[in-house]
């Protein structure tokens, strides 16, 4: 017999574990995380700069955005006017700063409404059969309607605001969320580390907050921005068909459907809203993007 | 002091899964995944669930946890049942039946890091008070199954599969388990690493007096750790004998099939093998009579009408075949 050969039936013992693991992630400083995450850096830095424009739009603004001024209606972008004015002669330049107070004030509550009211649902029916069927199909309803069609129907019902707008595309929005929460729950729950967890006596709010709810982040965090993104362009278009924020508040949507009409003449009216509009959702949707990387902490990925 | 009532008893536990089908939603068939097996374990033993994939054999072990509700049937601990117990009731019974999974991946949670996944048994039966004392008994826990203990801050996709593996173990001893069911869990690593989480099992049961109840499908594994085997066919035990046993003189056929499987690492090793045709079929429409019949190389006609009983065929040995009944038809007992 050689010196090698393994007898059967008997186990040649096994070398400890060598306890060599990984070196711990190195935390480096904000070069680091700006090059760790740029994705995150750039989208919030856009984002950060759209709210801090907003905030500080009474400052900012060089003109009152209500105020009419017919006689210096429809100049061009000048020293004055800094974006032009409109068929009125309300300032673009003010008004555009202006907008975006309503234009972030949607996104971001109709963001939280849909992620709050779509994960406490979708928690709900992932978790208790019963009710599934009933949510979700309720969820098909609503989801077999276009959103915008479906924020139109309601801003019908009731008086043009901002509030209204907020409400009327939160319901159009949250069945997505509902639908991907759900679905995340319906794999988490078998997961073994789940099982594992019911097993050593943890109990079930325990598992939806600590087991369930972390893991559901990340696509959350995702579908939220993405909801952000696409709320702020559905306020911008009910805005621009005059089913949205009523006409005196300046908002984006509405500042391009009063440019509408002089869009071959004076394009500058539509195109800065527009750029804004077009910036901010391209913000929002990186700043998500570098989310779900970081938040994961299997990906540790570089650009 | 040794009592006579096993740890855990099962007896004629079921567990039938309902088909739903159609536009309605109805059960329109069942999966016959356990129909009817029994066992004991004793305390410090390990029994192991040996068989197919999709025979039934996690599926025990599932049940046991009461991750799901029994068919029918009976699950007692230390006598007391469990397996109709409320769950206000049954949470305490938890700390005593423990399990490690298969996937050393997806058996514990990404997000949490090393300690908190050790320490959240503890703090579900008031096992510690403090931080501190979580932090004693959490390092206590990796030294337990030799890891470092500076790693408990880590996330556990920083350690490797046998790493893993032995998180999951240390979790499953937290609480102070009699019983940990090992569900395939050393099936997903590699041969050096099994045989050093293997290793593991063995020191901790005779440190510990623990009872494992091994679940794999892989009988040379199981031959190195394992006190009694229940071998499982289709949803039955269809043997069930003490190691020494088992592996030199097996009585039922698929038992056989199974050992003559084995791999032998002699090439020049001439064996006779048992080579099963056909696939497992259907629990779904488990056969008639014998489950074994459509493959069994030595069926006769009464196994296709009648259902062999699992019964003793000597010391501690059960069988469940019509050869072992029938004068003459036992095979002779295969070469070790």
């Amino acid at each position: 017999m050689s010196a090698t050969s393994i007898e059967p039936g008997s186990f040649t013992e096994a070398p400890r574990l060598p306890d060599v693991l990984p070196p711990a992630k190195e935390r480096g400083k904000i070069m680091g995380f700006v090059h760790r995450h740029p994705t995150i850096v750039i989208g919030g830095a856009l984002v950060g700069i759209m709210v801090l424009i907003a905030l500080l739009a009474p400052l900012l603004g060089t003109k009152d955005p209500t105020a009419l001024a017919p006689s210096r209606r429809t100049r061009e972008p000048s020293a004055t006017y800094w974006f032009g004015t409109d068929m009125l002669g309300r300032d673009v330049y003010s008004r555009v700063l202006y907008g975006s107070q309503v234009s972030l004030l949607v996104g971001f509550s109709v963001a939280a409404i849909a992620a709050v009211v779509g994960t406490a649902l979708g928690l709900v029916a992932g978790f208790m059969r019963g009710v599934d069927a009933v949510v979700m199909r309720f969820m098909d309803g609503l989801m077999s309607i276009p959103p915008i069609l479906l924020a139109i129907a309601l801003m019908a019902l009731t008086r043009a605001s901002v509030k209204n707008v907020i409400i009327a595309i939160s319901i159009a929005e949250f069945p997505r969320v509902c639908r991907l929460v759900r679905g995340v729950v319906l794999s988490l729950r078998e997961q073994p580390y789940v099982e594992a967890a019911i097993a050593s006596g943890t109990r079930t709010h325990v598992i939806i907050w600590k087991h369930i709810l972390p893991n559901t982040l990340a696509p959350l965090m995702v579908q939220a921005t993405f909801i952000c993104a696409s709320a702020m362009i559905a306020e911008a278009t009910l805005s621009f068909i005059g089913a949205g924020t009523p006409p005196i508040i300046p908002s984006w949507g509405n500042i391009m459907a009063e440019g509408r009409a002089l869009w071959q003449v004076k394009p500058y009216i539509v195109f800065f809203p527009a750029i804004f509009l077009s910036i901010t959702v391209l913000a929002v949707n990186l700043l998500g993007d570098g989310l779900r990387d970081a938040l994961d902490p299997r990906l540790a990925k570089r650009l | 002091m040794m009592t006579d009532t096993p740890l855990l008893q099962v007896k004629n536990l079921k567990k039938h899964f309902p088909i739903h089908g159609g536009l309605l939603g109805l059960v329109t068939a069942h999966v016959y995944a356990v129909d009817g097996i029994s066992f004991d374990i004793r305390r410090g033993e390990t029994l192991s669930l040996v068989g197919e994939s999709g025979c039934g054999k996690s599926t025990v072990g599932k049940a046991i946890l009461r991750l799901y509700p029994i068919t029918d049937g009976e699950v007692r601990l230390d006598g007391e049942r469990i397996d109709n117990m409320s769950p206000s009731k049954l949470r305490p019974m938890r700390r005593r039946v423990q399990v490690v999974f298969q996937d050393p991946f997806s058996s514990l949670n990404p997000r949490m890091k090393v300690r908190d996944i050790l320490a959240e048994p503890l703090i579900n039966f008031g096992l510690v008070s403090g931080k501190k004392d979580i932090d004693e008994k959490v390092e206590a826990l990796m030294d337990k199954v030799r890891l470092p203990r500076d790693s408990i801050r880590r996330y556990p996709h920083e350690f490797s599969g046998g790493q893993r593996q032995r998180i999951g173990i240390a979790r499953a001893l937290a609480p102070g388990s009699d019983l940990i069911i090992c569900d395939e869990a050393v099936s997903a690593l590699d041969v050096s690493v099994k045989a050093q989480i293997i290793n593991l099992l063995v020191d901790l049961q005779d440190e510990l007096g623990l009872a494992l109840l091994f679940i794999s499908h892989d009988l040379a594994t199981v031959e190195h750790l394992t006190h009694r085997v229940a071998v499982m066919y289709l949803g039955k035990i269809v043997e069930l004998a003490d190691r020494r046993t088992l592996f030199s003189s097996s009585h039922h056929p698929y038992t056989r099939a199974l050992l003559s499987a084995v791999p032998v690492p002699d090439p020049l090793a001439k064996r006779d093998r048992i080579v099963l045709t056909g696939d497992v079929p259907s629990p779904i429409n488990p056969p008639s009579g014998c489950r074994f019949h459509t493959r069994c190389p030595f069926a006769f006609d009464r196994c296709k009408t009648e259902e062999p009983q699992l019964r003793s065929v000597g010391d501690g040995h059960q069988s469940a075949c019509h050869l072992d009944h029938v004068p003459g038809g036992q095979v002779v007992p295969m070469a070790a």
